[in-house]
């Protein structure tokens, strides 16, 4: 029998670590992914002339960037991979795909999505000025070209990334004004013994939110924001703690709710999906093996389901060691085991994390009606209230069709959280009653025409 | 539980035309409960093209499409909003000489049912529409065609029909119809069980499966017109665009973004799903771009398919059933049924009221599928319309 095609879609830890199991087998593999370098957002790596180096692009996690651009680049030779290539539908056992101007068909036996994560973001009035950039982006500006988002920065919202990113501008010499966080330091306390599970983790969460406060940077706990003021682009921020209102100077805001899981194509694909409590957001189900409801398709990293590198590549490799095993080579039961034991460790952290920084579902509810909840249409917090209740809506897609909410560029991709967490508040139903968005086809925009010219 | 609901008319499906005709049955005064599986209008009503087109259709259906116009003009007044409806004009273009000569045929012909078109060719298509392509030779316009939003149009009349006291119950679905002496009883999900006197089949593409229950199968297929939308871009598509042939439409709505259809994507009736298929979108992408090539490089930023029920002559099912007293079908608009729905409600309320409508309904008779009666007016070789 001929080997079976295995496209991966992703170069981050997750599509890195499956695709190194793969190889390892002499199993092909092709490599689609949309960044012109491996190592995905979290170890994305420099345009070619730039000099910042490995440590302080990533910190504490700079060895294991480099084992990540090292492995690929030593794959490179021997798998189909094509960079700066977008994966945009899957259908009938193939991806379209689009590279270099051109869209190409890819026909597979087996799948690895691993798209990984965007940032969950919420909308806070003036959230659309320019200078408000996501947690995520504000990160990628540091570690791809070396720039700050701005002058005087604060970032507002919650998650580990909040911390980190933080850390980072300071470190590397930006002014940051504040940071705040929605939740409430007793949530983090109770979020303690979870933590706890993943010592080095909390040994570093703990580290910078100390560093920032002994730099003199402003870190508070139990923020609600108020309003981001500004004429053409972000001069002020309004939060209020404890009652007390506050107005902070400020050319730049980093915003971010934790991260969203990039499931598109796994949509595509027609992978069944269930809503995850925890996380508040609807995810591909996957079995032991990381295989989606569709057989072939897995699914592995943050776009499986929000876990954190370290856990993207581990499910990268127990994803790549399944699919081998399902190609006939020996199954790999040791290594398996060992990796299902350390995948399950790090399960417990993530509980930890999300009780430390849950996502707060009512905070749309309680801002103004005029604030903009979909960016791409000028959607209105208010408007979209009228259409719910003007045509009774109870599910996403009729909101998306009455409002058009999630029909722009984005195609939901930035609003979807924030319009299910209204949707449910509005229409008395939980989030997971409102259901999700359907993926359609282009994931990102793509250009016209889709013919190659002849 | 069992909750019984007991009015004059159930009508089981809501599209454009059963929203319609709960709305207009209301005004007639008639109790009314509305049954939709899913949302209001969120199959081939709701995700439609959004053309509002007269002209190309076929002339059994001029008479209704007329009628359906004068709907669409006052849409405001009648149900609250004008669902976006512009009167744009639709503009049909002609690629050979064989095709202008088609569109002044049609135009002629068309003239009899009142319909003004405009015949546009030579130097004149170059200077009123320079941005169409080199391939158009010219075109036919209907000045007072245009376009609407197809996902307001199905909520609006369910709204308005509620607002007027009619039942709308929304994921609902019908799991079978029984009739014992004069009235029906229609068993629905949840318990819900709705006595009529009157049942109209306004199931679109599942309509065939009604029509069969009573004893009157029709060849009902399934089809998926094919669509996708761009980015916004600055306004310059003033018209409605369709071609001979009916192979590529293409429309920009008020905020900029580009609609374009043609061809047919994958359907399944029984999952309910329906999805664009690549190698059609991109025979749709390429037929445009030959049309208006300023549309290169434009964004795409959806694509997508609805399910239509297609009948095998193109025409919908409109009338009284044959075998069953007091049904009334109206389904299979067989991908050009978004115009017509307004109309399609007046006509149901007329039956059900009068026992007959004002417009000519005898080319739309189930019973031109080897049922009981009334020979097919000869449509089988009528070319496909464009889709809406």
């Amino acid at each position: 029998m001929a080997d079976p095609t295995i496209a991966v879609i992703g170069a981050g830890p997750a599509g890195i670590r499956a695709t190194e199991a793969l190889a390892q087998h002499r199993l092909p593999v092709i490599v689609i992914d949309e960044a012109p370098k491996g190592g995905g957002q979290i170890y994305r790596q420099p345009p070619d002339a730039f000099r910042r180096s490995p440590s302080l692009r990533y910190g504490f996690e700079a060895n294991k960037a480099r084992a990540l651009h090292t492995t690929i680049e030593r794959l490179a030779s021997a798998i189909d991979y094509r960079p700066s290539t977008l994966a945009w539908n899957v259908w009938d056992r193939q991806l379209d795909t689009l590279r270099a101007g051109k869209t190409e068909k890819v026909p597979f036996d087996f799948l690895v999505i691993a798209t990984g994560a965007t940032d969950r973001v919420l909308p806070v009035p003036g959230w659309t000025l320019p200078g408000v950039y996501t947690l995520g982006g504000a990160q990628i500006a540091l570690k791809y070209q070396g720039c700050a988002i701005g002058h005087h920065t604060v970032f507002l919202g919650t998650g580990p990334l909040l911390y980190l990113v933080a850390y980072q501008y300071a470190k590397a010499g930006a002014t940051v004004k504040a940071v705040l966080d929605v939740n409430a330091a007793a949530a983090k306390r109770r979020a303690l013994p979870a933590l706890a599970w993943s010592p080095s983790m909390l040994a570093k969460g703990l580290y910078y939110r100390a560093w920032l406060g002994a730099h003199g940077v402003v870190v508070e706990d139990g923020v609600t924001p108020i309003v981001i003021h500004g004429n053409g682009g972000v001069s002020e921020l309004t939060y209020r703690r404890a009652g007390v209102e506050t107005t902070l100077r400020c050319d730049a805001i980093g915003l971010g709710f934790g991260l969203k899981a990039e499931t598109q194509l796994a949509d595509l694909a027609g992978c069944r999906f269930r809503f995850d409590r925890e996380s508040r957001q609807w995810l591909p189900e996957r079995n032991a093996d990381g295989e989606s409801t569709i057989s072939g398709v897995y699914v592995a990293g943050d776009g499986a389901g929000i876990g954190g590198a370290d856990a993207a590549e581990l499910w990268g490799e127990r994803v790549g060691l399944a699919i081998a095993a399902r190609c006939g080579r020996p199954r790999d039961t040791t290594r398996i085991a060992t990796i299902d034991r350390q995948l399950a460790r790090l399960a417990h952290l993530r509980e930890g994390l999300e009780r430390a920084f849950p996502f707060p579902s009512q905070h749309v509810s309680t801002i103004r009606a005029d604030t903009i909840l979909c960016r791409c249409e000028s959607i209105r917090i208010g408007d979209a209230m009228a259409a719910i209740r003007v045509f009774d809506v109870i599910e996403m897609n009729r909101m998306k069709a009455v409002t058009r909410v999630g029909m722009g560029r984005c195609q939901g991709r930035m609003c979807s959280a924030a319009a299910a967490e209204l949707l449910a508040t509005e229409s008395r139903q939980d989030v997971a009653a409102v259901g999700r968005l359907r993926a359609q086809p282009p994931v990102k925009p793509i250009p016209l025409p889709w013919s190659s010219p002849r | 539980m069992t909750e019984r609901v007991r009015v004059d008319v159930a009508i089981v499906g809501g599209g454009i035309a059963g929203c319609s005709a709960a709305f207009h049955l209301r005004r007639n005064g008639l109790s009314v409960c509305l049954l939709e599986k899913g949302a209001l209008g969120s199959q081939a009503s709701g995700v439609n093209f959004g053309g509002v087109r007269q002209q190309g259709r076929h002339f059994a259906e001029l008479p209704l499409a007329r009628r359906s116009r004068e709907v669409w003009g006052r849409l405001a007044e009648l149900i609250g909003t004008d669902c976006e409806f512009v009167p744009s004009g639709h503009l049909k273009l002609a690629r050979s000489e064989a095709d202008l000569d088609e569109l002044e045929r049609y135009a002629d012909a068309a003239a009899e049912f009142g319909l003004a078109l405009q015949m546009i060719s030579g130097a004149r298509i170059r200077s009123e529409y320079p941005w169409l392509g080199e391939s158009v030779i010219g075109a036919s316009l209907a000045a007072e065609d245009g376009q609407a939003n197809p996902r307001l149009v199905a909520p609006a009349f369910g709204r308005a029909a509620r607002m007027l006291g009619a039942d709308v119950r929304e994921y609902t679905a019908m799991i079978e119809t029984t009739c014992d002496g004069d009235r029906f009883r229609v068993h629905c999900a949840r318990g819900i069980e709705v006595s009529a006197r009157f049942l109209v089949n306004t199931a679109g593409a599942w309509g065939g499966y009604i029509a069969a229950a009573f004893g009157e199968p029709v060849p009902i297929g399934t089809t998926a017109p094919n669509m996708l939308v761009t980015e916004p871009l600055p306004s310059f598509v003033t018209r409605s665009i369709g071609v001979c042939g009916g192979d590529v439409y293409v429309r920009q709505v008020a905020r900029g973004n580009v609609v374009l259809g043609g061809g047919h994507g994958w359907a399944d009736l029984g999952l309910e799903r329906s999805r664009p298929l690549t190698d059609v979108s991109t025979r749709a992408i390429d037929k445009a771009l030959e049309v208006i090539p300023a549309l290169k490089s434009a964004l795409v930023i959806r694509s997508w398919a609805g399910i239509e029920g297609q009948m095998p002559d193109h025409l919908p099912v409109i009338g009284f059933s044959r075998t069953a007293p007091n049904v009334i079908h109206a389904f299979g608009f067989s991908g050009h049924g978004f115009q017509l729905g307004p109309v399609i409600g007046i006509i149901i309320a007329e039956l059900v009221t009068n026992g007959a409508s004002l417009s000519p309904l005898a080319a739309f008779d189930i019973g031109r599928f080897g049922g009981t009666a009334a020979r097919p007016l000869a449509a089988a070789a009528y070319p496909a319309q464009e889709g809406e």
